[in-house]
């Protein structure tokens, strides 16, 4: 951690920058933009997903090509994969509820912040305590049978 | 080309607010990560946030995993919050004013020294039960909407494709459910 380049957390910083100022751009920062999403009033958020994952995309498989290692850590690049278990549908799935519900996910939380809805820090506080159950809950259950989901 | 009326009319049904503030908002996730993927290899998302910050007060294993990432989520979220008060500052105050900015009719805004900021109407119960689901279900299914919906769909992973299209039916589902029981907002 210490020996980090310089760069690492001014980088990190500019692109948290670009990545809320999209957010509240998009209007995604705005539960009822969401929920008017999920209730088909206004398909507007399929252009944010894809728009974003179209950058990310022909960014993840051009760069492991074309380039050689990231230069402010020496790691490789590579795509995020990540193995499939039941895990996925069924947090999904608890992810899915409580979306639906709120019309707001963990990155436009943090953005709704940053555009003055002080009223989100009732969802923050929820997603901290919902990671906080699961995590105490799931640290117990492997110390208890020692084998891990390898879960991220 | 002379546009087609019906098309016309079904965009505009389909999308009442336009689609350039979405497309140019989703551009600009998609290159907040990209900055931090190409110098660092990082294809960052937003929720083990949660998880990396409560290694700073729990000694669960589960948390502790992630104390060699936590100070720089720490500043990745910090500048997610400070990249849209810079919206707020701009855009969302009538600095900048441009065709391609919705600026819609949701929530409530209000002034605090010339910034013009904004509140959600939607309830609190469901900001904070709602919250409790999603902090459960994003580090339970490896990921949220950054995580699976951008980085992963956009590394082609069928684990992540998968959980979108989990969450994505499950959501609708649940709105559909919730505003049909006459909840609202």
């Amino acid at each position: 951690m210490s020996d980090r380049h310089p760069l690492f957390m001014p980088l990190i910083l500019v692109g948290g920058l670009i990545f809320g100022f999209g957010l509240g751009f998009s209007h995604m920062a705005r539960p009822e933009v969401v929920l008017n999403f999920l209730q088909f009033d206004d398909f507007g958020l399929v252009f944010v997903m894809f728009g974003a994952a179209i950058v990310t995309g022909v960014t993840f498989f051009l760069a492991p090509r074309l380039l050689g290692r990231a230069p402010l850590t020496g790691d490789q690049f590579e795509r995020r994969l990540k193995p499939f278990d039941r895990n996925v549908l069924i947090g999904g799935s608890i992810f899915g509820v409580g979306w639906g519900l709120s019309g707001i996910c963990p990155g436009a939380a943090y953005a709704s912040l940053g555009i003055g809805n002080v009223t989100i820090l009732w969802a923050l506080a929820g997603m901290f305590l919902g990671a906080y159950l699961q995590g105490r809950w799931r640290s117990q259950s492997v110390s208890a049978d020692s084998v891990t989901a390898g879960a991220d | 080309m002379v546009p087609d009326p019906v098309l016309l009319q079904l965009t505009t049904e389909l999308f009442p607010n336009g689609i350039s503030r979405y497309a140019i908002g989703g551009l600009l996730v998609g290159l907040g990560t990209v900055v931090i993927y190409l110098g660092t290899g990082i294809p960052a998302g937003a929720s083990t946030f949660l998880e990396s910050t409560l290694s700073y007060v729990s000694g669960q294993s589960r948390f502790q995993r992630y104390v060699s990432s936590r100070d720089w989520r720490l500043v990745f979220t910090f500048g997610i919050i400070m990249g849209a008060l810079a919206f707020s500052a701009t855009v969302q105050s009538g600095m900048i004013t441009t065709s391609l900015y919705q600026p819609g009719t949701t929530g409530q805004l209000y002034e605090v020294g010339g910034l013009t900021l904004w509140s959600t109407d939607v309830q609190p119960w469901r900001l904070l039960l709602g919250g409790i689901f999603v902090g459960i279900g994003t580090r339970i299914g490896k990921g949220c909407t950054s995580g699976h919906g951008v980085c992963g769909v956009g590394s082609a992973s069928k684990t992540s494709i998968t959980g979108v299209i989990t969450f994505m039916i499950v959501a609708i589902l649940t709105a559909q459910i919730v505003a049909a029981l006459g909840v609202s907002p």
